[in-house]
């Protein structure tokens, strides 16, 4: 049984876009504080800290989750994929990236990060979706800035994009 | 919008999480998914002592269809049920329902059972396990006992379970052949919680309706032979009897709008 105190700071660590971090967590940091703080990993954004927003979504374990709505001492051991991860090994955009880029899918960029790694899960699951799986897949991520529709065209594009690599890498 | 401190404790098997719970009681919370603790610890809406984190019990993440229905543990995410190869022919009620639920990235990690224990009065489980007639299963250091979900779900979020009772498992009694199933409820944005949510289940000349997010807890009524405009008064009649608050998502009016016009679209669904 592990029993952490509130008084002390714990030693935490995970695989982090595949490299191993650490730092230490008081029990009530949470994961996206942790990120953003100790590990200085500052892509994953903050809106509204209860799990509405989607900025802070990332994954874990290979699957989106919202890094506010988890405690630091419990991604202890974890997988953890962030925005940090998804360029391409030369610093180049991912395929994601480039159909953001392309499609004008964001302005100020706050909500992208959490957009991204939403759809990282969502494309694979489902690789060709339709607008209206788009928008239900969205619906967990708020933009106050572009139109959704540039968005919804970027998920398309990136979509195809990753149907025609993974037919190549065949 | 951080929590308070809080020890935290992980135990490795169910009876330590027990064990810790009988020990703490009240000043515990227990956390499974945290997609509806986490945001309450966040704003301070409580403020545990001690946090028992059984997400990670393997024992927990039974999924199995049994005789008295389908069995789900207390580790079992809403995403893992919604991926369960017995879902549409079992729970078919359940597979109109849980893409409502949030959404995906919080149907990772939430749980079945912790929707349940959470107990909010839109909920859809709680309102899928009410029609259905489910019941959940609770241990502690004095025992086990299940609950059947008309006495499990007593009001805003406030349940049967004793501070010391760990909810293992609900069970959700499986379809039965006979029987026809819907689900519908109003939200101003998809994943958002249901202004009203209502499940029907009709058996030959048997009709029952849930209805969630009026009331304080989700109302199940019965009705036999009901047919026409029949169903609209008895809709008309539990409008009325419901209530409803005025909240800034709606009016108690708009509500009982949403009853009757729900309603009687689920009651027609299953008849045809
Ligand atoms: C953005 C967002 C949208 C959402 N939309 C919806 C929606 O539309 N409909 C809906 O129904 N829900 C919605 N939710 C809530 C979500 O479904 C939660 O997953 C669920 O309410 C709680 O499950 P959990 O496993 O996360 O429980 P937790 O958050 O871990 O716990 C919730 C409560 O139940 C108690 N508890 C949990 N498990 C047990 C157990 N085994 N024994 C005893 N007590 C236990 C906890 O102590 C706590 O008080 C939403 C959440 C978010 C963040
Ligand atoms: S900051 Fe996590 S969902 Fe808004
Ligand atoms: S681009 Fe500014 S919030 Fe989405």
């Amino acid at each position: 049984m592990k029993n952490l105190s509130r008084d002390s700071r714990h030693h935490v660590t995970f695989r982090l876009n595949g490299v191993t971090v650490e730092g230490f967590s008081e029990p009530r940091m949470l994961l996206s504080d942790f990120l953003r703080h100790e590990v200085g990993a500052t892509g994953t954004h903050v809106g509204c800290e209860h799990g509405v927003c989607g900025a802070c979504t990332i994954l874990i374990d290979g699957t989106a989750s919202r890094s506010c709505l988890m405690l630091a001492v419990q991604a202890d051991g974890a997988e953890i994929d962030t925005i940090e991860g998804l360029a391409n090994a030369d610093g180049s955009f991912g395929i994601l990236q480039q159909a953001f880029h392309e499609n004008f899918a964001l302005q100020c960029g706050f909500c992208t990060p959490g957009i991204l790694m939403s759809l990282s899960e969502f494309l694979q699951d489902n690789p060709d979706p339709s607008v209206d799986e788009i928008k239900v897949a969205l619906s967990g991520n708020v933009c106050r800035c572009t139109s959704y529709h540039e968005i919804i065209n970027a998920c398309i594009d990136a979509a195809a994009a990753l149907r025609t690599s993974k037919a190549e890498a065949r | 919008m951080k929590p308070a401190p809080f020890d935290y404790i992980r135990p490795d098997s169910v009876d330590e999480a027990i064990g810790v719970l009988g020990e703490y009681g009240d000043d515990a919370r227990v956390i499974a998914g945290g997609q509806s603790l986490l945001p309450m610890l966040n704003m301070r809406l409580v403020r545990p002592e001690v946090l028992i984190d059984i997400s990670r019990l393997d024992e927990l993440k039974q999924l199995e269809k049994t005789g008295s229905g389908v069995r789900i543990g207390a580790g079992v995410t809403q995403g893992a049920l919604a991926i369960w190869v017995g879902l549409e022919p079992d729970l078919p009620l359940i597979a109109r329902a849980l893409p409502n639920v949030g959404h995906f990235q919080t149907r990772n990690r939430g749980t079945v059972c912790g929707s349940i224990c959470h107990a909010d009065p839109s909920s859809e489980l709680p309102l899928c396990l009410a029609l259905l007639e489910g019941e959940v299963e609770l241990r502690s250091d004095r025992g086990a006992r299940r609950v059947p979900a008309s006495d499990f779900q007593q009001g805003v979020l406030n349940t049967a379970r004793e501070a010391d009772e760990l909810a293992t498992n609900v069970v959700f009694p499986a379809a039965s052949n006979g029987a026809a199933y819907a689900f519908d409820e109003f939200n101003h944005r998809h994943g958002d919680f249901a202004v009203v949510a209502v499940a029907a289940r009709s058996e030959g000349a048997r009709i029952s309706l849930a209805v969630g997010g009026v009331a304080d807890r989700p109302e199940v009524r019965h009705w036999t032979g009901l047919e026409g405009s029949a169903i609209d008064d008895a809709l008309n009649d539990l409008a009325w009897e419901l209530g409803g608050n005025d909240d800034i998502h709606a009016t108690a009016q708009y509500r009982r709008q949403l009853v009757r016009h729900l309603g009687r679209k689920v009651i027609e669904e299953t008849a045809r």
